[in-house]
């Protein structure tokens, strides 16, 4: 029957499926998602590019800004700074977190819930607040700066306390995840071998956490690197990239050679994203094989000795920030060590008053919601969307790229592109909704792979099958996509709401009188020399992301028991 | 030809380089119920998704009912589906499920709530409408899937892989609750599957795919007794194959001696593939020297298989080994053991003859 | 269904808008004002200012001299402030080189010292009040580190003081540029930069901004602090151990001003704001920080304050300051901007 047929011929143009409304009205959404990631990332970040090598009246100079950079011996001894204080803080955070991690996860040592949650406070405060903290800890009236040996707290020593505390958590968590999943098939064949324990932690232990040990080295690197807040409070006259690029475009306003900084600071930042993208892809190889979990056992010596070293970090931890919460209730260190709140009055003081501390809460409130509702559906619609496979793959590229571009470079980039005369979305400089497109894109990468990572757990079938049904995808994504991915959207929601709490580096660019934010006061405070009102602010901030975190804690275990019926099923 | 209800004609896809189906054309019947077997990657699964739009061709036509249907979208088929993996949304009930693609079609409460219970009624789920999915069995959770398929009274339902989670008991319980069933609703179906045993009990007709093309449709029967090419002899069953070259019409040559056959199919002096299943070769009394087809060879071992015996047999002077299938009582009367001699003999009738593939 | 969604969309993209438009939109003339003026001393600023004109919002932008300076003029093609009300005069005097600036005569200029208005007329800017440099000391931290109290710059340069001193960088701070353009008058352009090299020696570090060398040594955080003499007394009025020292060889200062930006949307608050601030009540209310004001005849001695301030005031050129501006940056940065690196 079929041989009377015209051969099909290869060159034939490919059929084309007729799109029904649904496709349409999905493809209208991706392409709307996909503008924004263009409005907010890539548009910004083109015309900050293009700046670096503009001159400042807009003539183009080519790389007559780099050599310019190059020639100023300070700006270029910056960048050995910067590597000097990326390395050293991440051989020590890594160091300190994996004994953490170690005794975490390979210890029977007692309260390990709790020290976890000490552990991951850094996290809720700004990355300035350290820094104040070793002030008052190390500083010339230090109260035990003695400790110090007549070195000096501001500068390179400062710093890296300040970021290592600050790195802490996020090293933890990975090494943690890269520990935890070893299996335990691998010890107990090395012990029926009779390999020391020595043997076994070079043999196995390690091999097996190499990839999370890259990693955590490379995410360390990249915010100590391309931290602000700590530098520009404790660095004293210790100058790194990201400073400079506060110095040049705050402080002289020298946009060209911010940018020209920026690009400078892009590289280590996208070189470290990149190496670490490479070695997740390995790490997750790994996971999947995992096998028999490893349960540890008691050791009486081993235990304690890990507890012990748990109570000196937590000390650490909880030391800075009791240092924080004391020299913002001090009187007038350290003349005057009387207790009170008069450090409170923040109306009195730079940044903005105690608007800043309601518009930080607004603008993170904001930034939780619809950076949750853009994020979601965007990783949606590239993980369950059909058609426009390019422009998908695009997206996909811009969402990963934020967390290669430090704060301090999209804010500069933001300052460029929105207040471009020409640009009609020039209205939004120095509003609100600009702080939070920025804190929205800035924090884009993690929320968009939470939120990838739990619609790849969904069945790849449910959207055919609502086809086959002939029911609308919105109709699917509503009664069954999101009630399945609320843990995530919720997680989401809540990284956004602290991130926006804490963040001083995009948001530093871009606020307007009426927008002054926490995180940013706590910045001017310091630099205007009100130290205590800036750790009083500080705190203030670390009790509001703590306390939104615990509320997130008690809607997660709510949310778990109501829906515990259901959600075994993503057991089998 | 006109009575065909899913008429395909050549279908083509191609994912960049690679071609996932060739010229791919056939028809199925209303009512039908039709297997696609292949091994995994023979492209079985992308004809049953082109079929439902999920996979659009890259070239070629459908036909369903008349209607031209090649590049509609899925929602402008009329299809169930069910998965392997059941994709049963997690967060509604049994009874939701099941109703999910009948609530938005303007149908009156009482009348979904009604058609749900019939249909779980139909699946032998009545009980079970108000528990999670995750609360059910694998299998109870596949028939909630094909409730849910059966739902909107689709014209065709797809089955892709729908036994291949579930344990061996389970499966071939569903296999026959399935069958039954279409049977029951005359629903066309289409089944995926790479398992021979489900494809030939269940199927009225089978596809056999390899490499993205049909090797061969036809009934069950047909397609284990008469397999169509050397791929599909070789994929249902067990076959021996025996390397030949052809010296005359029904007569091939080998190091170990001539294999009579009857299939003219062959020209002489070509190289060829015999093919023999281990049930016809016919155990001889080895003192027999009556017979001249008999062969002789040594018992390489033997494998109790319940109903009968399968022996391996190393004749004399071959490259390679038999597999015979006998019944225990022949075993005992010729004293088949491993070590021991045997004789035996092809029977040029059952013997299927190939040319050699290059 | 579908339309329904359409509107979830454009709900949120409104939203977005929205909060930004809402923000700027308001009943009353709002003015965005750039302010370097210190920080508490805002509220009463608009407070005493909206006594009298009770229609306009004032929105400040408040940041040290050299960033608003900076922003003022990064902001040039797309101007965001419509007046300047307190701001340094050699930065106005870029900005009216630049022309940037309105040039309006307020009603009551002729009461103004001749020193506090812009030559030309009617003139771009009107000054306020001036600000003067002082040293800041902590005696508590002299006295533990045995450091005789400084009299004058020179003295800041004796090794004795190694360390001990805090100063400004005048780059982002209007007090550090007029530190450093005082110098360059009074020492001669070689003699300021041989002064500023060993005074480098004696720095522990710069700031950013000009108030904060004093803060620190109210806190004892350094015993010396390059600073103004507000901020000196204030910090002395709220109770550190301070003593504020005018240098014998004099003090640079400036002066804060005031000035409409060219092509302002709100021509007409920002004339009443410029008229306002000129008035006898501004100029008192100026007083209650600064010793030395526009309407100096209104003057009255302010606490804390040393009362040899207008004496000591050198004959400050602004018009090389702000020509020069530039330059004498650009070199200072080039000298100093680098403490960190391996000293020699």
């Amino acid at each position: 029957m079929a041989a009377t047929e015209v051969q099909v011929s290869d060159k034939a143009s490919p059929l084309k499926a007729k799109s029904s409304s649904d496709d349409k009205l999905m493809r209208l959404f991706i392409l709307v998602i996909g503008a924004y990631l263009v409005v907010a990332l890539a548009m910004p970040l083109y015309v900050m590019l293009s700046k670096s090598v503009l001159n400042s009246d807009g003539g183009f100079v080519g790389l007559l800004n780099y050599f310019a950079y190059f020639k100023t011996p300070s700006l270029v001894y910056s960048i050995k700074n910067s590597l000097f204080v990326g390395l050293v803080t991440t051989v020590i955070t890594v160091s300190i977190a994996f004994v953490l991690a170690y005794g975490f996860t390979r210890s029977r040592m007692p309260g390990k819930p709790i020290f976890k949650t000490i552990a991951m406070i850094p996290i809720l405060v700004p990355s300035l607040l350290p820094g104040i903290a070793l002030i008052y800890l190390f500083g010339r009236q230090g109260i035990i700066n003695w400790a110090l040996f007549g070195h000096e707290i501001y500068g390179p020593i400062g710093i890296i306390i300040s970021e290592v505390f600050f790195t802490l958590p996020h090293a933890l968590i990975i090494i943690i995840t890269a520990l935890s999943i070893a299996d335990a098939r691998l010890y107990e064949a090395a012990t029926a071998l009779r390999a020391s324990s020595t043997r076994i932690f070079f043999t196995v232990t390690l091999p097996g956490v190499r990839y999370g040990l890259i990693s955590a080295g490379f995410v360390v690197f990249t915010l100590a690197v391309t931290d602000f807040g700590a530098p520009k409070v404790i660095g004293g006259d210790f100058n790194v990239l990201a400073t400079d690029i506060y110095k040049q475009v705050i402080g002289q306003q020298n946009f060209e050679m911010g940018a020209v900084v920026s690009v400078v600071l892009l590289i280590p930042a996208a070189l470290a994203f990149f190496v670490d993208r490479l070695v997740q892809k390995k790490q997750v190889a790994l996971l999947s094989s995992r096998a028999v979990a490893l349960e540890p056992k008691p050791s009486r010596r081993f235990d304690n000795g890990m507890l012990a070293y748990a109570l000196v970090v937590s000390f650490f931890i909880l030391g800075i920030l009791g240092m924080c919460q004391f020299a913002a209730l001090f009187k007038f260190f350290p003349y005057n060590l009387s207790l009170g709140l008069s450090n409170y009055q923040f109306d009195l003081m730079d940044g903005g008053g105690w608007d800043s501390y309601f518009n930080s809460i607004e603008m993170a409130s904001y930034t939780a919601v619809f950076g949750t509702i853009i994020v979601f559906y965007g990783a949606y619609l590239v993980e369950k969307g059909k058609g426009l496979g390019v422009i998908r793959g695009a997206f996909q590229f811009l969402a990963m790229l934020p967390m290669a571009v430090p704060g301090l470079v999209l804010g500069l980039a933001y300052i460029f592109f929105f207040n471009m005369p020409t640009n009609p979305l020039n209205v939004l400089y120095h509003t609100m909704a600009i702080l939070v497109i920025s804190t929205i894109t800035h924090f884009y990468t993690v929320s968009h792979l939470t939120a990838t990572t739990a619609l790849k757990q969904m069945d790849a079938q449910f959207e055919s099958v609502a086809a086959s049904l002939k029911q609308p995808f919105y109709r699917t994504f509503v009664r069954v996509t999101v009630p399945v991915c609320t843990p995530a959207i919720l997680d989401i929601s809540i990284y956004l709401f602290v991130n926006a709490m804490t963040t001083v580096s995009a948001v530093v660019f871009l606020y307007s009188p009426h927008t002054t934010l926490a995180s940013v006061a706590v910045l001017n405070m310091d630099d205007a020399g009100d130290i205590a009102p800036a750790a009083a602010m500080g705190m203030m901030i670390f009790y509001t992301a703590a306390g939104v975190k615990i509320l997130h804690y008690f809607l997660s275990r709510g949310i778990e028991a109501k829906t515990q019926a259901w959600r075994r099923s993503s057991d089998n | 030809m006109t009575d065909a209800f899913l008429r395909i004609e050549n279908l083509a896809k191609n994912f960049g380089n690679f071609t996932a189906l060739r010229n791919i054309s056939l028809s199925v019947l209303e009512g039908e119920f039709v297997c696609f077997l292949g091994p995994s990657g023979c492209g079985k699964t992308t004809l049953l998704r082109a079929i439902a739009g999920l996979d659009i061709q890259t070239q070629g036509r459908i036909e369903q009912a008349g209607i031209d249907i090649s590049i509609l979208p899925p929602a402008e088929r009329d299809f169930g589906i069910v998965f392997q993996s059941y994709a049963l949304f997690p967060n509604l009930t049994v009874e939701k499920n099941v109703a999910y693609g009948l609530e938005s079609r303007r149908a009156a409460r009482s009348e979904v709530i009604g058609r749900v219970k019939e249909l779980l009624a139909l699946v032998d789920l009545a009980d079970q409408g108000k528990k999670y999915p995750s609360q059910l069995s694998g299998g109870q959770q596949q028939r909630v899937a094909l409730a849910r398929a059966l739902a909107t009274s689709p014209g065709l339902l797809l089955l892709d892989e729908p036994l291949s989670a579930l344990d061996a008991k389970v499966r071939t319980h569903l296999r026959q609750e399935i069958k039954h069933l279409q049977r029951r609703l005359a629903v066309t179906t289409i089944m995926v599957t790479h398992d021979q045993e489900e494809a030939l009990t269940m199927a009225d007709r089978i596809v056999v795919m390899n490499h993205g093309s049909i090797e061969q449709i036809g009934s069950p029967e047909d397609i284990y007794a008469a397999p169509a090419s050397e791929f599909v002899a070789q994929f249902i069953g067990t076959m021996n194959f025996i390397n030949v070259v052809v010296e005359s019409a029904n007569q091939g040559k080998h190091p170990g001696g001539f294999v009579k056959f009857s299939p003219d199919n062959l020209r002489q002096g070509e190289s060829a593939r015999l093919a023999i299943r281990p049930e016809d070769v016919e155990i001889l009394n080895k003192k027999d020297e009556q017979n001249t087809d008999q062969v002789l060879g040594k018992v390489v071992s033997t494998e109790y298989l319940g109903a009968f015996l399968r022996v391996t047999i190393a004749p004399e002077g071959w490259e390679s080994t038999l597999l015979a299938d006998i019944s225990t009582d022949i075993a005992v009367r010729f004293v088949i053991e491993a070590g021991g001699d045997v004789g035996f003999r092809l029977p040029p009738e059952k013997i299927l003859a190939y040319q050699e593939n290059k | 269904m579908k339309k329904s969604f359409y509107r979830g969309g454009s709900v949120i993209a409104g939203a977005l808008l929205a909060m930004g438009i809402a923000t700027g939109a308001s009943a009353a003339t709002d003015l965005m004002v750039y302010t370097a003026v210190e920080a508490e001393d805002l509220k009463k600023y608009a407070a005493r200012f909206n006594e009298d004109h009770p229609d306009i919002n004032i929105n400040w932008v408040r940041d040290s001299t050299g960033i608003v300076t900076a922003k003022l003029l990064a902001e040039k093609a797309n101007p965001r402030a419509d007046i300047v009300w307190g701001l340094a005069a050699t930065s106005l005097l870029l900005m009216k080189g630049e022309g940037m600036l309105e040039p309006y005569a307020p009603a009551g200029l002729d009461a103004l010292d001749p020193k506090f208005r812009d030559k030309s007329s009617p003139p771009a800017w009107t000054g306020m009040d001036a600000w003067v440099a002082a040293i800041c000391v902590n005696t508590v931290e002299a006295d533990k580190n045995s450091l005789p109290m400084p009299s004058s710059w020179q003295d800041l340069t004796k090794p004795v003081y190694k360390g001990h001193i805090a100063m400004p960088n005048p780059n982002s701070s209007g007090t550090g540029f007029l530190d450093v353009s005082s110098w360059l008058q009074l020492f001669g352009e070689e003699g300021g930069w041989a002064f500023m090299d060993k005074l480098h020696q004696n720095i522990g570090h710069y700031t950013h901004s000009g108030s904060k060398p004093c803060k620190q040594a109210a806190r004892g955080e350094v015993a010396i602090g390059v600073s103004f003499a507000f901020r000196g007394a204030k910090s002395k009025a709220s109770g550190a151990p301070l003593e504020v020292i005018i240098p014998s060889e004099g003090i640079g200062w400036d002066m804060e001003a005031t000035a409409i930006i060219k092509g302002t949307k709100n021509l007409d608050a920002a004339k009443t704001l410029a008229d306002w601030s000129v008035s006898e009540k501004a100029n008192k209310m100026y007083n209650e920080g600064y010793a030395v004001i526009g309407i100096q005849s209104l003057a009255k001695p302010v606490e804390h304050f040393p009362d040899n301030i207008p004496e000591s005031m050198i004959d400050n050129d602004f018009e090389w300051a702000a020509s020069n501006r530039k330059r004498i940056l650009a070199e200072w940065q080039k000298r100093y901007d680098s403490k960190s690196e391996p000293k020699s």
